[in-house]
């Protein structure tokens, strides 16, 4: 038999229905090839291989009954943010110990729901706070690509990349603040949607700024995203800022094509300083939809260079107050000290990385008595302007082009001595966070190095479906088959 | 604004989490050199702008003020670092 983790998830999904080979085959096919290969790219903090086992073989057994989900038999990778029921889920935290949910996180329990099949967790960032998957208390990730380089796969979905990437699972769920679906996506040539803000329930994901947290798939393709994307939608009652709409089938928008639409090209986005190459790529894109019959629209997004800045006061905000809740009482890894507020600041101190300390500090202070309206408050003003920003482009266009990142991958250790450098990585991603608008990141060509550039498609609040139009036609035009 | 390192111990309290003496300059000087770089955003004109508070044009749900789980005592207090009979141990915080 060929190997099987080559297969998309879409062709996965046709081989189970047609009976080409059964899920507990596709899952030992993923299970032998995360041994062999997870110790070189470390992107699984954890693989549960009997439970792998055990859920293939009943998915199997559905399937002889006629009961065949929408992701029925497939083998994913779980980010550990979310919570898995009696399985470590620690956010790559040390302050949450071996923590093993009582619960299901709301999109994983669909995922199951759908039949599919899980493979273990995912590295990440801490509390999914970097860029670069450096502050995992599990260790840095390795971008399969130019695997001698050690290069980073991005953050901080690092290892739902990673593995997507290396074929160690048919896809990943993935979480997005900032970028951290996206770049990652860009760094390893696979492709990845942060879906508008409410569609995917938040319950069971754990919380690092709540107006901005977003789950979503990377896949092997836009087909592939399309479909599980799908499976992770939806209203939730147990998420106050799920939304109640109604979750098209995706994947049929991906053939429409994208005549008479028209693209927006922000003019911001041409900073100073960006490579050639990313310049091109963007040339590129633009170039592939006219040919299809798109209408190119210059816009402008005046408030762009102010999103970095709001992003850095708004996440680390919310994130003060959200991780507020390892204390080391209830769960959790505790340090002992003298008394009670001794012992809060020792388990704090040794469960937290740098990263989430220095954000948990920035917040502390914006959110402080004397600061807040100078910071948040005036932060939450200029989030409304990058909002209105948006909105007035969406009344000329129908969807936005732009780079994904601003740059290629790059190697593991070149940016930690400098936060604000690490910071701009997700330039270009941070806007549809702060404006809750959804994005998608595709791989569209190579650098001059022979490393993955990714496009993103930015769309309106709840139209994931023109998104898909664009992405399809991008992807094949861009005819992308280079593998790590 | 920046901070010193008084400024940095506050926080830190506030935070509650432990800070080494020597990781107090490292702290003042990464959290100026964040601080700055927001002041940026002294430059953008928000007369009149309300400040966003949710993403999503939407009012909170109601729901039912009913009891809907409970007699789960035993897995409430499973993951925690010490626990007897049910209870959560924590350090005395009454003298």
């Amino acid at each position: 038999m060929s190997d099987l983790t080559k297969l998309s998830l879409k062709a996965a999904l046709d081989g189970m229905n047609k009976g080409d080979f059964t899920s507990l085959e596709l899952t030992n096919a993923f299970l032998d090839k995360i041994d062999a290969q997870n110790p070189k790219l470390n992107a699984y903090t954890l693989v549960t291989h009997d439970h792998a086992r055990e859920m293939a073989k009943a998915s199997d057994a559905r399937r002889a009954k006629g009961q065949v989900g929408a992701l029925e038999g497939a083998p994913l990778g779980i980010k550990d943010l979310f919570a898995t029921k009696g399985f470590r889920t620690a956010a790559c935290s040390k302050i949450l110990g071996e923590f093993k949910p009582e619960y299901e996180s709301t999109v994983t329990s669909q995922l199951w729901r759908d039949g599919a099949i899980m493979l273990g967790k995912l590295n990440m960032d801490e509390f999914a706070m970097g860029s670069s998957n450096e502050t995992s208390a599990f260790g840095n990730v390795i971008n399969p690509w130019q695997i001698e380089k050690k290069l980073t796969p991005g953050g901080s979905s690092g290892g739902s990349a990673s593995s997507v990437a290396a074929d160690l699972c048919l896809g990943a769920t993935a979480t997005d603040t900032g970028g951290s679906i996206r770049q990652p996506a860009a760094f390893t040539g696979t492709v990845g949607i942060k879906p508008t803000y409410g569609r995917c329930s938040r319950w069971g994901i754990v919380a690092f700024a709540s107006s901005l947290d977003q789950a979503g798939p990377i896949t092997k393709n836009v087909e592939d995203c399309a479909i599980m994307l799908k499976s992770m939608c939806g209203y939730d009652a147990k998420d106050s800022t799920s939304l109640e709409a109604n979750v098209p089938d995706f994947a049929s928008f991906i053939n429409k094509g994208v005549k008479g639409l028209k693209i927006g090209v922000p003019k911001e986005y041409r900073m100073d300083g960006m490579p050639e190459e990313i310049n091109q790529l963007w040339e590129n894109g633009i170039e592939w939809l006219k040919a299809e019959g798109a209408e190119i629209v210059n816009i402008s997004l005046p408030h762009t260079k102010y999103a970095l800045p709001t992003y850095y006061i708004v996440a680390p905000a919310e994130a003060s107050s959200n991780l507020a809740r390892y204390d080391g009482m209830r769960f959790g890894a505790r340090v002992d000290g003298n008394d009670l507020n001794d012992t809060y600041e020792k388990t704090r101190a040794a469960g937290f990385g740098q990263e989430v300390q220095r954000r948990i500090l920035i917040g502390t202070y914006v959110l402080s008595a004397g600061y807040y309206d100078a910071y948040y408050l005036k932060a939450q003003k200029v989030r409304a302007r990058i909002l209105q920003d948006f909105t007035d482009a969406f009344k000329v266009c129908d969807a936005i082009l732009t780079p994904t990142a601003p740059s290629a991958a790059f190697p593991l250790g070149q940016k930690q001595d400098d936060p604000i450098q690490m910071y701009l990585n997700d330039v270009f991603t941070v806007t549809t966070n702060l404006a809750g608008l959804p994005g998608l990141s595709l791989p569209a060509g190579l650098s001059k190095d022979g490393l993955p550039l990714g496009l993103q498609i930015i769309g309106r609040a709840l139209d994931e479906e023109t998104i898909f139009s664009v992405a399809g036609t991008i992807e094949a035009a861009a005819n992308f088959t280079a593998k790590p | 604004m920046s901070v010193n390192e008084k400024d940095v111990r506050k926080i830190a309290k506030l935070a509650r989490f432990a800070i080494a003496d020597e990781k107090v300059p490292v702290m003042v000087d990464e959290l100026n050199g964040i601080l700055n770089w927001i002041e940026m955003l002294g430059e953008v004109n928000v007369d009149g702008v309300e400040p966003m508070t949710s993403v999503v044009a939407k009012d909170l749900p109601m729901r039912e003020d009913e009891i809907n789980d409970g007699f789960i005592q035993e897995q409430i207090v499973k993951n925690a670092p010490k626990s007897s009979h049910g209870f959560f141990i924590v350090p005395k915080s009454v003298e």
